[in-house]
């Protein structure tokens, strides 16, 4: 059994365009991921996909014009939006982005306190501090003096510090160094090893195959594929979907291709397969309806002709 | 601290350099003002008055001189804190200001505080509950009050509270025909409430209105987010991460605001004949006291700035983003 | 549907508002002031349905005199805010197209103007114009336009940057095919959104100045003048001659806010959406 299992999931958002009128974006739709203890799952797309709602809708933090549908299994439960509200920073905890996260105008030392949910908040924080070579004067710092490496550190001592048993991590790589992705990915392995379940949520291919165990690719709004990261290797013939493959290819270690065209957005998506527009191999009948989800080789695709 | 002294350098020579402009412009002003002062300080005598007393008057006040000159005789004993004589107190400017202050201000700080507290509780609450009703009303409140002409908010809570129910006496600072000393503490606390109530009613709106829309604004940052992410919620996550967030920039712009307190000072004096700097303004301008009325621009920019070095000041000190930035 | 209306119903009200303000205008310019007639056996009446905002101490009508005041209180206040917002617009774009130097001599007057308080500067003109008619709307019109002066100012410099000015000055067209075609079309609906802001600003200051005695002049009806006379007359408990002339007053300037906000909507539809 999985510890947190995501099935269906939908979330579309109500608001007012031109006019005054109404208007639904679904933003998710039939979207599929699990992880289990111990593991890492990517769930890699392209920015500005929506995928941080992901993150969002397990927490139970999505704004108030937004539905969701589908359902959210943890430990073998269905996580209700009470539950969610009982387990969000305590069972469940999510690392932002970046340090706009952090209250402007509160010390690094107590915003890190407030995630301490047993024992001695400050003994924990320095001891946190300590493992993540925080040096104590970090404490005392305001988030906008934070470099990049340090913010990273921050952020995910945040989390560990809290002791949760699932790490959802919302692009934890933007525009950082080779070092600190290098200390990132070290991080994550240990969490992960000391028997937490660890969602990454990031557009960064490369280092979703150095981190994770299992890669879900995301595309306009739904998970194509879902498959160990041992299959991403040689030409990407083990690879189940022509997106996922294509992916692949683009990596400037391999092929270095690019894929043609662009991702449909929320609100103008095709009627069947949303990858159809841009698929080499499309058919008539890939334009008619989404395609269902197969298992195949261990993993998941959702692709007519996926073998 | 060698940046805070730099700060305030640069702050006070802006003073200067405004305070200058508006004495050299002010002057040209009146100097060109159809008013005659003479005709002003006598007035309905002045069929009886000949043309040498005239003239001796005109040499007292140095009236005779050209403008430049009187000028820079004025401008060089105003360096020297001597702003000259009020045709109609006939006592020095600076003692009216002084004495006149010490009223204006017990109005002023009553109402800045009461309006600033209501003004700030009154958005937070219209935030936390944004499009219910209670927004609603508030929002509704706080537009009608800004359309709210000050005066006329004196006129009614002097009906309703000095005429109808008779609570608090009609107007006058102190009780008229008792000397001074024999002014009791309830005499002028019975004098300022209405003036003071007037004031904070209708500066409540603008506080409230800026502190609503800042608090919005945080509720939707990303902090807010994480915040209820690591499950913080109700009054713990608005104190600790909203209101501790948008005090500092409602303080600094009710301090800001001295400009329009000052102009609501002016009325409400009026409304409720409270002998403070408001109505010696009004006074000196109806009376052509020339130098009064200078002495009065003057002072009211050194109000407004006062204010405003205030506010930036406490923001320079308070938010740790306005200092320098230090890196580690 | 809800949405349509919404719409709809933002439309009727506007309408409505904006059809009793005219009226209010109309009915005070067309009202002579032969019907504004001392009338002695009618004093001192609260208000009744033949006098419904009551008779003064003259026994003249109340509600003559308050629309009267009012009509020429709004016209006071429009010829004051368009002058000011005109005022506002010539300076903006000059701070923000000619150049380092005019920039700085134009925020330096806007300082100027925001250190002194805007009553006092209001008293000050006042005062040296001799009061009066001229005195209230000169004195309006000069100390209306700081802010929106500073608004305009950033609009034009944004617009400035914009691609599609910068690709046309490549083209060779010249800074005046640039005012005419780009940047003018932009500030008329900012020149209307001006006034709307400006005019309750400058109503309501109208009437204060006039009420301390040195706006419009005690024969003329202004709301000012029957509000100040009322003060007299309060304490013999005649508060109708205070109570509707200064709830009309307040009734006109949240007419006038909630048109700018309808017609700030149109302008900038995003933010209206909020």
């Amino acid at each position: 059994m999985s510890t947190l299992e995501i099935h269906d999931l939908s979330i579309s958002f109500t608001k007012y365009s031109k006019g005054l009128r109404q208007e639904t974006t679904q933003v998710i739709h039939n979207l599929n991921v699990s992880i289990n203890k111990g593991e890492i799952v990517a769930v890699v797309g392209s920015s500005g996909s929506g995928k941080s709602l992901l993150a969002h809708a397990i927490l139970g933090i999505l704004p108030g014009n937004a539905s969701v549908k589908g359902r959210i299994v943890y430990d073998g439960q269905e996580l209700t939006e009470q539950r969610k509200a009982e387990l969000r920073g305590t069972e469940i905890v999510i690392v932002p982005q970046s340090v706009k996260f952090l209250d402007p105008l509160m010390k690094i030392g107590s915003q890190v306190q407030t995630s301490v949910r047993k024992g001695n908040a400050a003994v924990a924080q320095k001891k946190i501090f300590e493992k993540y070579k925080l040096k104590p004067l970090v404490e005392k710092l305001f988030p906008f003096q934070l470099s990049g490496g340090m913010a990273r550190r921050v952020l995910l001592s945040m989390a560990v510090v809290s002791e949760a048993n699932v790490v959802i991590a919302d692009e934890p790589t933007p525009g950082l160094d080779a070092d600190v992705i290098k200390e990132a990915e070290i991080s994550f392995r240990e969490l992960a090893d000391n028997g937490s379940a660890v969602m990454l949520i990031t557009h960064d291919i490369e280092f979703a195959l150095k981190t994770a165990d299992k890669i879900a690719v995301f595309y306009a709004g739904t998970t194509v594929e879902v498959a160990p990261v041992s299959d991403f290797s040689g030409k990407g013939e083990n690879l189940r979907h022509p997106y996922t493959k294509a992916l692949w290819r683009a990596l400037p270690q391999n092929e270095f291709i690019p894929i043609k065209g662009s991702q449909p957005l929320a609100n103008h998506l095709p009627k069947g397969c949303p990858f159809a527009p841009r698929c080499e191999n499309a058919t008539l009948d890939c334009l008619k309806e989404m395609p269902e989800e197969k298992m195949l080789r261990g993993g998941m695709v959702r692709c007519l002709y996926a073998t | 601290m060698r940046m805070i002294f730099s700060f305030i350098g640069r702050k006070v020579i802006r003073l200067l350099s405004l305070l200058f402009a508006i004495s050299v412009i002010t002057f040209i002003l009146i100097s060109h003002s159809p008013i005659d002062p003479i005709q002003a300080y006598i007035g309905a005598d002045m069929m009886r008055v000949g043309p040498e007393q005239r003239e001796k008057i005109a040499e007292n006040w140095g009236l005779d001189e050209p403008p430049a000159e009187q000028f820079f005789r004025w401008g060089s004993s105003v360096l020297q804190g001597d702003l000259g004589t009020s045709m109609i107190y006939r006592r020095p400017v600076t003692e009216i200001i002084y004495e006149k202050f010490l009223h204006s201000l017990a109005l002023m700080i009553i109402a800045w505080l009461l309006s600033g507290l209501i003004g700030f509780i009154l958005g937070i609450a219209a935030a936390m509950k944004k499009d219910k009703w209670a927004d609603r009303i508030i929002k509704w409140y706080c537009y009608t009050l800004a359309a709210t002409p000050t005066f006329w908010m004196g006129l009614l809570l002097l009906m309703i509270f000095a005429v109808w129910l008779e609570w608090f006496p009609i107007g006058m600072g102190v009780p008229a025909g008792v000397l001074t000393e024999n002014v009791t503490l309830a005499d002028l606390i019975s004098h300022i409430v209405l003036p003071a109530l007037t004031l904070s009613i209708v500066g409540v709106a603008n506080v409230a209105l800026h502190t609503r829309q800042k608090l919005i604004d945080v509720l939707s940052s990303e902090y807010i987010l994480f915040a209820r992410a690591r499950g913080e919620k109700g009054f713990t996550l608005i104190w600790r991460h909203g209101i501790r967030n948008i005090s500092l920039p409602a303080i600094t712009l009710h301090f800001a605001g001295f400009s329009e307190l000052f102009g609501g000072a002016v009325l409400a004096e009026q409304v409720f004949s409270y002998p403070g700097l408001g109505q010696a303004t009004v006074e000196a301008g109806l009376r052509g006291d020339v130098p009064l009325l200078l002495g009065l621009v003057i002072f009211s920019t050194l109000f407004v700035f006062a204010g405003n070095l205030l506010a930036d000041l406490i923001s320079f000190l308070v938010d740790p983003r306005m200092k320098e930035r230090r890196p580690v | 549907m809800i949405s349509i209306n919404k719409r709809q119903k933002t439309v009727v009200i506007s309408t409505i508002t904006t059809v009793i303000l005219l009226a209010i205008l109309v009915i005070g310019l067309l009202i002579s002031n032969d019907r504004i007639v001392t009338n002695l056996d009618s004093r001192n009446l609260p208000p009744s349905l033949s006098h419904p905002f009551g008779t003064d101490w003259l026994g003249r009508d109340m509600l003559i005199r308050t629309l009267k005041g009012m009509s020429m209180s709004i016209g006071v206040g429009l010829i004051a805010a368009a002058s000011s917002v005109m005022i506002a617009v010539s300076l903006g774009i000059m701070a923000a197209t000619l150049g380092r130097v005019v920039d700085g001599i134009i925020s330096w007057l806007v300082d100027l103007f925001l250190s002194v308080p805007h009553l006092v500067m209001l008293i000050l003109i006042s005062f040296v114009l001799g009061g009066g008619m001229k005195g209230v709307v000169i004195g309006l019109a000069l100390t209306h336009w700081p802010s929106l002066t500073r608004v305009i100012r950033a609009e034009v410099m944004q617009l400035q940057c914009a691609e599609y000015v910068q690709t046309s000055r490549r083209l060779g067209k010249s800074q005046w095919f640039i005012a005419v075609k780009h940047t003018l079309p932009h500030l008329v609906p900012q020149f209307l959104v001006g006034l709307f802001l400006l005019f309750p600003h400058a109503i309501l200051h109208e009437a204060a100045i006039t009420f301390l005695g040195m706006g419009l002049s005690p024969h003329q009806p202004a709301i000012g003048i029957i509000l100040s006379e009322s003060m007299r007359y309060l304490s013999t408990g005649m508060w109708w001659l205070a109570l509707f002339p200064g709830l009309c007053l307040l009734l006109v300037v949240r007419a006038f806010d909630l048109l700018g906000e309808v017609l700030r909507s149109f302008v900038d539809p995003y933010r209206a959406n909020e």
